[in-house]
């Protein structure tokens, strides 16, 4: 359902223009978890601000197809509505707007762009209620400032909460792991999979550690470094990782 | 009264960031009256001032002892539009001010208080939030005086400006004229961006441009109307202000930066 190919993409940064992905290609079938590891700086959170159009980011080659649809031509709120959905490595804090209001919001926008009915205040309020108890956020935490003085992992469990209501067709998770403590990391693995494991969904997991998935069992695992994916296999690609480390699986897929 | 005829000029202090050709031209005996307040001890009185037409308007607020005013103020006129407002505090009074700019084109819109605490334990809050694009000026210029006996005064001031397009522009100049020693006055200014971050987070979850930054521009003048206890005065104020964004503006804030 994601299809990406040869893609070359550069950061438009203070020091001009840098190069960070170097014909990288992937392909995510429905149905399926893909697991992305790679070293620090490797280009993993560029990929997915590349598939969700951040300004700066600019692509200078190659292609990505979603469900058919060129999704590098369309605006970033209309891959939003195409079912795109970004989890981000540090949630943006947006003080003045509550949880409840942004997600509202954004919820009736991306109906409307499909041309659904909107959410009535109490229906949504249902809505947000059920999955704030899938991931166990108090939904006291929904009525405050989005993301303002929350912790990181409380930050991690929020963006799971918005996926939940959003309900995307596509999950790209950035470090979504990072942050949480031991009993959050399993809400959080079990919450993934009780949104988006589906035939018609599909999920581009960035990781750094084998605990999630252990949670989330993905269906393939690739080493993104120096930005390009080096390697893919199944679930015991992870397992190797995560005991040998980048150097000797890379320096192995190289020879 | 002798100062009824004198013009001011921008070389005055309180008129340094005022609009020069229109003053020159302006009719010094209308520049000198002042709309006059009394709260009486113990009172309260809230009031609020939509200014949508060119001009100034002066309002000098005196507060007896206990006494508490809360004053919210739209300027959204197209031209130089000002607001002056002139409180004396006696013993224990509390003024609170929220004002919000908002303006394209060749707006120069602008605060001037000035805070008198004459006397000791009163308190002053005031939040300015200004938001221009086009060429329009945002100023907000806070004048404090603390009286030698006026010990225990708390006098805070805020200003905050979001300039949607580059050739708009925001000044503020706090001025203290502090007596007594025992005074607390706190003071912030910012100006800057559109904070294209969150706007493209929330672009992530579906907002179009103008629905994200429309809610930024909310949530930023929100801070001026916090204060008002009225939800219904307050969400109707909000209402006011926000019609007075360009939607255009708004489309494309980000690529104009
Ligand atoms: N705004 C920017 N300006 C310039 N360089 C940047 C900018 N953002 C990221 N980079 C650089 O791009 C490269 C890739 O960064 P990216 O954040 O994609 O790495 P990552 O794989 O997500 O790393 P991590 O595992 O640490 O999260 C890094 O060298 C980083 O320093
Ligand atoms: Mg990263």
């Amino acid at each position: 359902m994601l299809k990406i190919d040869n893609l070359h993409a550069e950061i438009d940064g203070q020091e001009g223009k840098k190069p960070i992905l170097n014909g990288l290609t992937l392909e995510v079938a429905a149905g399926e978890i893909h697991a992305i590891m790679g070293p620090n700086g490797a280009g993993k959170s560029t990929l997915s601000y590349v598939l969700g159009g951040r300004p700066g980011y600019e692509v200078t080659q190659g292609s990505v197809t979603f469900n058919g649809q060129d999704l590098l031509d369309l605006e970033p709120h209309e891959r939003a509505s195409a079912g795109l959905f970004l989890g981000f490595q540090y949630p943006v804090e947006i003080p003045g707007v509550s949880n409840v209001q942004f997600l509202r919001e954004a919820l009736n926008a991306q109906r409307k762009a499909r041309g659904e009915e909107a959410l009535s205040g109490g229906e949504f309020l249902k809505l947000a209620k059920e999955k704030a108890g899938l991931l166990k956020l108090d939904m006291e935490m929904l009525k405050r400032q989005v993301n303002v003085g929350f912790s990181g992992g409380e930050k991690k469990r929020a963006e799971m909460v918005q996926m939940g209501i959003l309900d995307p067709t596509f999950a790209v998770l950035d470090e979504t792991d990072s942050g949480l403590d031991i009993d959050a990391l399993r809400v959080v693995g079990e919450g993934i999979n009780a949104i988006m494991r589906a035939q018609n969904k599909g999920v581009l997991l960035i990781t750094h550690y084998q605990r999630l998935l252990d949670v989330v069992q993905p269906d393939k695992v690739s080493v993104l470094a120096g930005g390009r994916i080096v390697a893919t296999g199944g679930p015991e690609l992870a397992q190797r990782l995560e005991a040998e480390g980048y150097d000797a699986v890379m320096a192995e897929a190289e020879a | 009264m002798s100062d009824a005829a004198i013009l001011p000029t921008t070389r005055d202090e309180s008129w340094r960031y005022a609009d020069a050709d229109w003053l020159a031209s302006a009719d010094p005996a209308e520049l000198s009256q002042w709309q006059e307040v009394s709260v009486a001890a113990g009172e309260s009185q809230a009031d609020t001032s939509v200014i949508t037409t060119d001009g100034v308007t002066r309002i000098r607020v005196n507060l007896a002892e206990g006494a508490r005013y809360h004053h919210v103020a739209i300027i959204g006129a197209d031209g130089y539009a000002r607001l002056e407002v002139e409180v004396t505090l006696a013993k224990g009074a509390h003024f609170e001010f929220g004002g919000v700019t908002i303006g394209g084109g060749e707006a120069r819109q602008e605060f001037v208080t000035r805070t008198i605490h004459a006397e000791p334990n009163a308190t002053s809050n005031q939040v300015v939030r200004a938001v221009q694009w086009g060429k329009a000026i945002g100023n907000f210029l806070g004048r404090i005086d603390v009286h030698r006996d006026a010990q225990k005064t708390d006098a805070g001031q805020n200003f905050r400006a979001i300039l949607l397009e580059k050739g708009a522009s925001a000044n503020t100049k706090p001025e203290l004229e502090i007596f007594a020693d025992d005074v607390l006055c706190a003071h912030g200014a910012a100006i800057g961006a559109l904070d294209e971050t969150a706007a493209f987070y929330m672009a992530a979850r579906g907002l179009p441009p103008q629905i994200a930054r429309k809610l930024l521009v909310q949530a930023f003048i929100g801070d001026a109307f916090a204060e008002m206890e009225d939800e219904l005065a307050r969400e109707a104020l909000m209402e006011t202000a926000l019609a007075h964004l360009e939607l255009a503006v708004l489309e494309q804030a980000g690529d104009r930066e």
